[in-house]
């Protein structure tokens, strides 16, 4: 299978689940890997740039109209939902709140599902809602590969638990084994 | 003869978009308003969380609703207009327009500001109350336009939930206001009113981005997160209307992820606040 995206979702326990995936993609990376981080609306990007000084791949804020490229890890800007269009640029949406989120991973994962197909990579990591459970599981029946982190080791462990129960997952990986496992599926093509 | 052989999601997914385009020139053909040049992403999430309350099983059965059944269409009109905002929304933004742009305002006998796309008119009242802090209210006029009508309706009204009221006192706090947030309003039971005298300088009128012209001779033009939901080619278009709308030196502010970098209008404009995304237009050029 070749995949052409990963999307993660993410929320409180994210900084240190985030720091134990990104800065260990290598630069040629070949997929894009595009994150709802559950954070305040009024965030500076500070948690953005110290990813990008630890990791190889350039990670930045999405901008709009910004198309997603191999290499390079994207975050939904603070208080806007991110959606993919399937021409693979990026739109932001200030619509209501989506599982009381903006961004909401359920919208990113909804969108990206219908640019990207049955070609896209789902991961659910920590946190304490359950945002992105609908959306990992539309990836699943859309034929696209789904991890969720195994709760064990969540700092949070409610929202990989919800996903786990409404997706069932092709995957529950810890968390020190997702960035392996996501590297040498991508490189076996 | 060999046909390609698609899968049921393809063929579903193919069916959808068609659908939906067929919805977008309907209402287009039917009412005149365009929705052809939005994003498709977003269109598509509004579009499916209508079919998922409506009952229809497909977007093609809610033509036939569309056509016969104006309040429907009134339903889905409201969908596809996004008015979620709030008083000072970005506080920084308003900051920078106080210490930026209004000096230069003060320049000007008489002052024109455009705020368009201005959903249910927050951010109107917002810069009305900044303009008047400023001692400018009196001598400017407010035009605030946007082609939803039941948006206009309770941005005119200047009622809002009283549960908001709190997020909107620490933006105004935030963006440097200069008195206590409650003079402005009365609170009846669950609703609060801004001041009546607000009012006095702003026109609320019907006016489309996206089919109407240009509207007069603006010291400022106000569109925050509007043209978000805009393809390109519509971008370009609004930003050359706005260009066109703006005597030279006047001011173009954007929301807070919009940029004018992409624009093929770009030149046309200098950096008053790069990060808040308030450009001039150039004097000539």
């Amino acid at each position: 299978m070749n995949y052409r995206a990963v999307v993660i979702g993410v929320s409180a326990g994210g900084m240190s689940a985030l720091g134990e995936i990104l800065p260990r993609l290598p630069v040629d990376f070949s997929l894009p890997v595009i994150i709802v981080q559950h954070i305040s609306p009024q965030s500076d990007n500070y948690m953005i740039k110290h990813f990008n000084g630890i990791s190889e791949i350039t990670v930045k804020e999405a901008d709009e109209k910004e198309t997603a490229l191999p290499g390079h890890a994207y975050f939904a800007p603070p208080n806007y939902h991110l959606l993919v269009e399937e021409d693979f640029t990026f739109s932001l949406s200030v619509e209501n709140r989506v599982n009381y989120s903006r961004p909401s991973i359920d919208v990113l994962f909804e969108s990206a599902i219908d640019a990207y197909c049955s070609s896209l990579i789902g991961i659910i990591l920590t946190g304490a809602n359950n945002d992105g459970s609908k959306g990992l599981k539309k990836i699943k029946d859309c034929g696209g590969l789904t991890i969720v982190q195994d709760p064990k080791t969540a700092e949070v462990p409610a929202m990989p638990e919800a996903a786990i129960k409404l997706s069932k997952p092709d995957y529950v990986l810890k968390l020190k084994d997702i960035a392996p496992f996501l590297v040498n599926l991508v490189s076996k093509k | 003869m060999v046909v390609p052989v698609k899968n049921d999601l393809e063929l579903l997914k193919e069916n959808e978009n068609i659908e939906i385009e067929l919805f977008l020139q309907t209402i287009f053909m039917k009412y005149g308003y365009d929705f052809r040049n939005y994003g498709k992403a977003h269109i598509k999430r509004r579009i499916r969380h209508r079919l998922s309350v409506s009952g229809f099983q497909t977007v093609c059965e809610m033509i036939h609703k569309l056509l016969y059944d104006p309040v429907f269409y009134q339903e889905v009109l409201q969908d596809l207009s996004i008015t979620v905002t709030e008083m000072f929304r970005d506080p920084t933004f308003y900051q920078a327009i106080r210490t930026e742009v209004v000096p230069l305002l003060k320049t000007y006998p008489f002052i024109k500001i455009w705020h368009a796309g201005c959903a249910t008119g927050e951010e109107v009242y917002s810069m009305a109350i900044l303009l008047r802090e400023e001692g400018l209210l009196k001598r400017t006029q407010i035009y605030a336009t946007d082609f939803n009508q039941l948006a206009l309706q309770k941005a005119r009204s200047g009622i809002f939930p009283i549960d908001r009221i709190k997020e909107f006192t620490q933006n105004y706090q935030k963006s440097g206001g200069k008195a206590s947030f409650s003079d402005y309003y009365n609170a009846r039971y669950e609703s609060v009113i801004l001041n009546e005298s607000l009012k006095e300088n702003i026109v609320f009128a019907d006016h489309n981005l996206v089919t109407d012209g240009v509207f007069g001779e603006m010291n400022m033009v106000v569109c925050r997160n509007v043209m978000i939901y805009f393809d390109k080619d519509l971008q370009n278009k609004v930003i050359r209307l706005f260009y066109e709308s703006l005597i030279p030196g006047g001011f173009l502010c954007l929301g807070s992820k919009e940029s004018l970098r992409f624009s093929e209008h770009s030149e046309k404009f200098d950096h008053t606040s790069e990060k808040e995304k308030i450009y001039r237009k150039k004097f000539s050029e």
